[in-house]
């Protein structure tokens, strides 16, 4: 340990405003990325599973219409 | 030099041609925008030969960027480029040709109008034959890069400031070694060097620009 | 070895395949940033010319090397994508780039606030820091080119094309500026100069650039997951991984 008081650690010799905005910065950066990258793959499903039911009921619509076509033509 | 390339170089020199006085546009714009940085920055003769390497390579490079459309977009558009493709033509070979088209249409006029701007920003003999030495070599260069970075934007919609974006960043190499050979001839030192890192630049272009250009160009085709 | 790259080629391989990495990494991501943070915080010593500013060293130089190697991971995988027309390179490919900003960002934002107790200046026209201010450039552009189609399969050949382009220009866009900096910067202090690493020091960088290391594979594997939901959605396995859930 290179520091004698936390006081210390937190003024870093005078630079803490500097070193501690770095490390701020980039860990927050990599924390909401982080988190980010995480929740894309989640709402990717969440959209994914309204596509299906778009493409379901849309499907169903052209089977039931091919359906009443069909009836129409007998 | 092979005459089939030769004629494609024709082609495209009259492609140009015909549309208008469209070719003339980069000329006017180096003109213009050197014109500027005197009345912005300072008349001062000296400070002015000292920034004059850097606004004259600047603005030949963004000259160079503003000509690159002409020479695609409407060939594009109109289907040319396609039917030379399918009847047969390299791009690699259409992408010389297009680039060799572009230089003799706008760099090599830059090259010529060059010593103009250096007499307006009162630079010396020696470093206004260096501006045209550098441009000479460098002007090649910014074509085949561009002709790179046009060929993947070829048929999207806002290809222009997209082009920018890709295609500066490339330039960046060319531009400090172009301005830094007219500053080193404007203060007596040699130049030597940062010529010869302009022409090695040309050769590699020479040699890889060809086959990007034409790998992007059957994308966007395709 | 070959089954074994043409189940990495597959999407549904590589997405079960990263769905049992994922848990390790992020486990091996949070207990390395804890060692790398406390070793460069706590138990490394000062510089003698730095003073403590040298412990932005730990942060700084771990972004500044995953931003060009992630650059260099994305062309070659685009490469490869173009070359054998490989679906999943592709997608690595572009899940690349965004996370390859970020770290230049990162190290742009961390080289500034360093020149500021350093040079007295929050930036100089320092090689390093317009080098990476380039690279940022060219990132940007790859997304911007990638963003601007709307045909997928296009897009990921045209990025791809630039990518490899830039990758044979960032050798050359480095010398140059390395050059010009050398002219006109005279004898500038670099903030790397100096003969020998203290030990403990150099555990500290070593451990935080694993760190990064690790912590960009698994948002990658994140990031590509959620780009194989995305191109695949037509193909039945994740139609049925999806609304089985």
């Amino acid at each position: 340990m290179y520091f004698q008081s936390f006081k210390e650690f937190i003024e870093m010799g005078g630079h803490g405003f500097y070193v501690w905005l770095c490390y701020g910065v980039v860990l927050s950066g990599l924390v909401s990325y982080f988190i980010y990258s995480k929740q894309l793959a989640k709402r990717n499903q969440r959209n994914l599973i309204k596509f299906y039911k778009r493409m379901d009921a849309r499907s169903q619509l052209n089977a039931n219409n091919q359906l009443n076509a069909n009836n129409e033509a007998q | 030099m092979s005459s089939p390339l030769w004629s494609l170089v024709k082609r495209e020199i009259s492609v140009v041609l015909r549309s208008q006085s469209e070719f003339v546009y980069p000329l006017a714009f180096f003109i213009i925008v050197t014109s500027l940085f005197p009345l912005a920055v300072t008349p001062d003769p000296v400070q002015l030969a000292f920034l004059a390497p850097g606004i004259i390579w600047v603005a030949a490079l963004l000259s160079i960027l503003l000509s690159l459309n002409g020479f695609y977009q409407a060939d594009y558009e109109e289907g040319g480029l396609e039917q030379l493709l399918l009847a047969g033509v390299p791009g690699s070979s259409i992408v010389i040709a297009k680039s060799a088209a572009n230089w003799l249409v706008t760099g090599l006029p830059l090259v010529m109008i060059a010593p103009l701007i250096g007499v307006l920003f009162n630079i010396d003999m020696q470093a206004n034959w260096v501006a045209m030495l550098s441009l000479l070599l460098g002007t090649p260069t910014l074509c085949l890069i561009g002709s790179i970075g046009m060929c993947l934007t070829l048929g999207l919609r806002n290809g222009g400031v997209l082009l920018t974006l890709l295609v500066l960043p490339l330039f960046i190499p060319v531009l400090i070694f172009g301005a830094s050979a007219v500053q080193a001839a404007s203060i007596g030192l040699d130049y030597s060097g940062q010529l010869a890192i302009l022409g090695a630049l040309l050769i590699l272009s020479i040699i890889l620009a060809p086959h990007a250009g034409a790998a992007a160009m059957k994308i966007s085709i395709d | 070895m070959w089954t074994w790259f043409y189940q990495l080629a597959s999407p549904k391989w590589f997405y079960q395949f990263s769905n049992k990495l994922l848990p390790w990494f992020r486990a091996a991501t949070f207990i390395l940033f804890a060692a790398g943070l406390a070793l460069g915080l706590l138990f490394s010593p000062l510089d003698y010319q730095q003073g403590n500013t040298v412990r932005i060293l730990y942060i700084h130089v771990p972004a500044a090397f995953l931003s060009m190697f992630v650059y260099v991971l994305m062309a070659l995988s685009g490469g490869i994508g173009f070359i054998w027309r490989i679906k999943m390179a592709h997608i690595v490919s572009v899940s690349c780039a965004p996370i390859g900003a970020i770290f230049t960002l990162l190290a742009l934002i961390t080289g500034a606030i360093w020149g500021k107790p350093t040079w007295g200046t929050y930036w100089v026209w320092d090689a390093r820091l317009t080098s990476f201010l380039i690279l940022l450039f060219l990132y940007l552009g790859f997304m911007a080119l990638h963003n601007a189609f709307d045909d997928r399969k296009t897009a990921d050949r045209a990025a791809a094309i630039l990518a490899l382009v830039g990758l044979v220009n960032i050798p050359i866009i480095h010398f140059s500026v390395e050059w010009w900096n050398s002219l006109h910067q005279g004898a500038t202090i670099s903030k790397f100069e100096k003969p020998s690493m203290d030990a403990d020091m150099l555990k500290a960088l070593l451990t935080m650039i694993v760190a990064f290391q690790v912590y960009f594979v698994t948002v990658l594997l994140q990031r590509v997951k959620a780009e194989i939901l995305l191109r695949e959605k037509l193909s039945g396995w994740v139609k049925k991984l999806v609304t089985n859930q």
